[in-house]
C-alpha cells in the first residue's frame, strides 16, 4: 500500500445526498454517492448535462450543504449533513481553492489583487502576499498582466490568474468546474496540465469538473455521474 | 487593500455624480442652518449694538420691533430723572419702501437722538458718523447706495455720508440712519394736499368746541404745522433707550420704570428674548423642518445609491465570501463607500457653501458647532443609508457566484 493510506484524504465525502425542492419539484440532485480524493491526486468527474456535478462539488467545496451525508476535508470532519462542524467560511479561505467556468475575478480588482486578496483575507502579510502572488503569476504565465483588470485579459489569461488565486493559500483541496469551457483546447490543455502539475508537486487533491474528454489523459483518475449516481471512470492513464 | 476605494474608481462616474448630488442637498441643510443664524443675527443685530441697558415701550406692548409702540418723546426727560439712569435716548425705527432710480428702495429709517447721538456707536465700513442735524444719512451698503448719493425721502433730498456693512433689520432690510426729527420728517411726511385737508378738518374740530371757541389763538394754530401744536399732537417716538450708570444693578432702576402703568420696561435680554421667541420662532420651526426632511431626502438617494452599487457587484460579494472573505470585509466595503460619499459630499457641500451662502439675499452664518453638528448628522446617515446595501450583501449565499 502507498503512503497515501496512512496520510489523511483530501476529501471524504460518505453517502452525499441531495435533494432540492419539495414535493412535486422535488429533484434529487446527488444519490448517496460516495468520493475520496487522496492528496497529491487529480481527478476528472465527468458526467452529462444535469448528472449532479456542481451540485457534489459545491457539496464538498462547503457552500452547497448536502441534504444527508458527511464530509471530512484533509480528515477533519466539517459538515454532517447539512450541520457545519467547524466555521466554512474560515475553512474555505484556508483550505480550498475554488475555479469556476467563468466570471471568477473581482472585476474592480487588478490581476494581481485578486491573487493577493485571497492572503489578505487569510490574514497573509500584505508584503509575503504581494511576494507570492507574483511568484504565482509569473509562473502561470501572466506575470506581465498583474496590473491589469480582468476586463482587459483574455479568457485564458483569466482562467490562469483564477488558477493563481485558487493556488495562493495553498490549498489541501483545489476544485474546480469546468474551468476550460471558455478556452481553446490548447490553452484548456495548459490549465489542465497546470491542475496536474499543482497536485502533484503542492500535494493538493484536484477535482475538475470537465466536458473536454481530449485532456483526460491529464488526470490520474475520472468519475462519472449520471442521475446523481456516482462510478468510478476507467483509470485514464 | 482597499476594496471601497478601489471599486469606486471602476464606477467613478456614478459615484462623482452621488456625491456632488448628496454635496448639493448637504450645502442646501447647511445654507438653512446658517439662514437661520443669519435670522437670529439680523435680530438682535440692533439691539446688541446700541447698546442700552432699558427700553422703555408703551404700556402693555412688545415693541418697538415685535410690534409698534408708540410712547410720548418727553417719556425721555421723565426717564433721566430717575437715579440711576445715565442716559435715555429716543428710538425711532420704521421701515419705508419708496422708489428711487426707477427701483424699489425698502429700508429700515432708524432715528439717532442727534445731538448726544450722532450714531457714533455705529460700526462704518466707509464714510464718517452724521455731522449735521438735517439731511445727512448713514446707509448700509446692502441699499447700494454709494457714499455722496442723494437720495429723495419726503419732502427732502438726504445725503449719504456713512456707510456700514450688514446692518440689517429683523426683515433683512439695510438700515439707513437719520436724526429723529429727519426719520420723522420721513415718517410722517403726507402730500401737501392731505397736510391741508388735515388743517381743515382739524380747524373744524376745534371750531366745534367750546375750548376753541373760547380762545381763538388755538384755532389759529390748529390749522398751522403740528410741529407747532406740541400739546394737540405730541411728537410720538418708538420708545425710549436707557443706558444705565456703569456698575448699578438694574434692580432698582427696573422697579422703578416697573411702577409706571403708561409704559412697559424690559431689559436688553428680555427684549432679544422677545425678538427671537416672536419674530424668528416661525421661521426657525420652518428651516427645521426643511432640514430635517432634506436631511431624509439625503439619506433615501444615498441608500438607493448604496444599495444600487451593492447590488451591481453581488457576484462579487459572493464570490469574496466563497473564498472565505470575512463579514468585516464585505461590511467595510460598504460602509467606506457610504462614508466616503458623505464626507466628500459635506466638504463639498462646505466648498460650495463658501460661494454660493455669501450670494444669498439674506445672511447666512456658519458657526463651528453647527458645522460639527452637521458633519455628525452625514456620519449618522452615511451609516443608516448603507444599512439595506449591507442586509443585501450579508444576506447573499456564496453558491450565488455560480448563477
Ligand atoms: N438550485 C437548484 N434548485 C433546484 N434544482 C437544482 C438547483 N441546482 C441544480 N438543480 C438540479 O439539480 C440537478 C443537478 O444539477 P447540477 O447543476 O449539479 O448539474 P451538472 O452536472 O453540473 O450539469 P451541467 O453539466 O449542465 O453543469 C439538475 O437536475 C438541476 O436541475
Ligand atoms: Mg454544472
Amino acid at each position: 500500500m502507498s503512503a497515501r493510506d496512512t496520510e489523511p484524504l483530501a476529501i471524504e465525502a460518505l453517502n452525499l445526498t441531495k435533494i432540492y425542492g419539495s414535493g412535486n419539484t422535488e429533484v434529487v440532485a446527488l444519490n448517496d454517492v460516495t468520493v475520496r480524493v487522496a492528496r497529491g491526486e487529480v481527478v476528472a468527474l465527468l458526467g452529462p448535462s444535469g448528472a449532479g456535478k456542481s451540485t457534489l462539488l459545491t457539496a464538498v467545496g462547503l457552500i452547497n450543504p448536502p441534504t444527508r451525508g458527511r464530509i471530512w476535508i484533509g480528515g477533519e470532519l466539517v459538515l454532517e449533513a447539512d450541520r457545519a462542524r467547524v466555521d466554512l467560511r474560515v475553512f474555505r479561505r484556508r483550505h480550498l481553492g475554488f475555479v469556476f467556468q467563468k466570471a471568477n475575478l473581482i472585476p474592480f480588482l487588478s490581476a494581481e489583487e485578486n491573487v493577493r486578496i485571497a492572503m489578505e483575507i487569510n490574514d497573509v502579510p500584505a508584503r509575503e502576499a504581494r511576494r507570492r502572488a507574483r511568484e504565482l503569476l509569473d509562473y502561470l504565465g501572466v506575470g506581465a498582466r498583474a496590473t491589469n483588470l480582468p476586463a482587459m485579459l483574455s479568457g485564458g489569461q483569466q482562467q490562469r490568474v483564477a488558477v493563481a488565486r485558487a493556488l495562493a493559500n495553498r490549498p489541501s483541496l483545489v476544485l474546480a468546474d469546468e474551468p476550460t469551457a471558455a478556452l481553446d483546447s490548447q490553452r484548456g490543455r495548459q490549465v489542465m496540465e497546470l491542475f496536474r502539475q499543482v497536485a502533484h508537486e503542492q500535494g493538493a487533491g484536484v477535482l475538475v469538473v470537465t466536458h473536454d474528454h481530449r485532456s483526460l489523459d491529464v488526470f490520474d483518475r475520472t468519475l462519472e455521474m449520471e442521475d446523481g449516481v456516482l462510478r468510478e471512470g476507467q483509470a485514464a492513464s | 487593500m482597499n476594496l471601497a476605494v478601489r471599486d469606486i474608481r471602476q464606477n467613478f462616474g456614478r459615484f462623482a455624480l452621488t456625491t456632488v448630488g448628496v454635496g448639493l442637498l448637504l450645502m442646501i441643510v447647511m445654507g438653512m442652518g446658517g439662514i437661520y443664524r443669519g435670522l437670529i443675527a439680523d435680530a438682535t443685530l440692533l439691539v446688541e449694538a446700541v447698546g442700552a441697558d432699558l427700553w422703555l415701550v408703551q404700556g402693555a406692548t412688545r415693541g418697538p420691533f415685535a410690534e409698534i409702540s408708540r410712547v410720548p418723546a418727553t417719556l425721555e426727560d421723565r426717564a433721566r430723572s430717575v437715579p440711576g439712569v445715565a442716559a435715555a435716548r429716543r428710538f425711532v425705527s420704521h421701515t419705508v419702501q419708496r422708489a428711487f432710480r426707477g427701483r424699489p428702495l425698502r429700508m429700515v429709517v432708524q432715528g439717532l437722538a442727534w445731538p448726544e447721538d450722532a450714531g457714533d456707536w455705529i460700526p462704518l465700513a466707509a464714510g464718517r458718523a452724521l455731522r449735521h442735524a438735517h439731511y445727512e444719512m448713514v446707509a448700509d451698503r446692502s441699499l447700494g447706495l454709494p457714499l455722496g448719493t442723494e437720495v429723495p425721502l419726503g419732502k427732502d433730498l438726504y445725503r449719504v455720508v456713512g456707510l456700514t456693512q450688514g446692518m440689517v433689520g429683523s426683515g433683512g432690510d439695510g438700515m439707513a440712519f437719520f436724526t429723529v426729527s429727519d426719520a420723522q420728517a420721513i415718517q410722517f411726511d403726507v402730500p401737501g394736499e392731505a397736510t391741508r385737508l388735515e388743517r381743515a378738518s382739524r380747524r373744524a374740530r376745534v371750531g366745534g368746541r367750546d375750548l376753541g371757541r373760547l380762545n381763538p389763538l388755538l384755532l389759529e394754530r390748529s390749522a398751522g404745522a403740528t410741529a407747532e401744536i406740541p400739546a394737540l399732537g405730541p411728537p410720538q417716538v418708538s420708545a425710549v433707550m436707557v443706558s444705565l450708570q456703569p456698575g448699578l444693578a438694574a434692580g432698582s432702576v427696573m422697579d422703578t420704570f416697573a411702577a409706571w402703568t403708561d409704559v412697559t420696561v424690559y431689559t436688553r435680554r428680555q427684549q432679544i428674548d422677545l425678538l427671537l421667541s416672536g419674530m424668528v420662532d416661525k421661521a426657525r420651526r420652518q428651516l427645521g423642518l426643511f432640514r430635517a426632511l432634506l436631511v431624509i431626502i439625503s439619506t433615501i438617494i444615498m441608500a438607493l445609491i448604496i444599495y444600487t452599487l451593492t447590488l451591481d457587484k453581488i457576484h462579487d460579494i459572493a464570490l469574496l465570501k466563497l473564498i472565505g472573505a470575512r463579514n468585516r470585509v464585505i461590511i467595510g466595503l460598504i460602509l467606506q463607500q457610504a462614508l466616503l460619499i458623505g464626507a466628500l459630499g459635506y466638504g463639498l457641500a462646505y466648498w460650495l457653501g463658501t460661494f454660493a451662502f455669501p450670494r444669498f439675499p439674506r445672511r447666512v452664518v456658519i458657526e463651528p458647532p453647527d458645522l460639527l453638528l452637521l458633519a455628525g448628522v452625514v456620519a449618522a446617515i452615511s451609516v443608516v443609508a448603507s444599512l439595506i446595501g449591507i442586509a443585501k450583501a450579508l444576506s447573499v449565499e456564496p453558491n450565488k457566484v455560480l448563477s
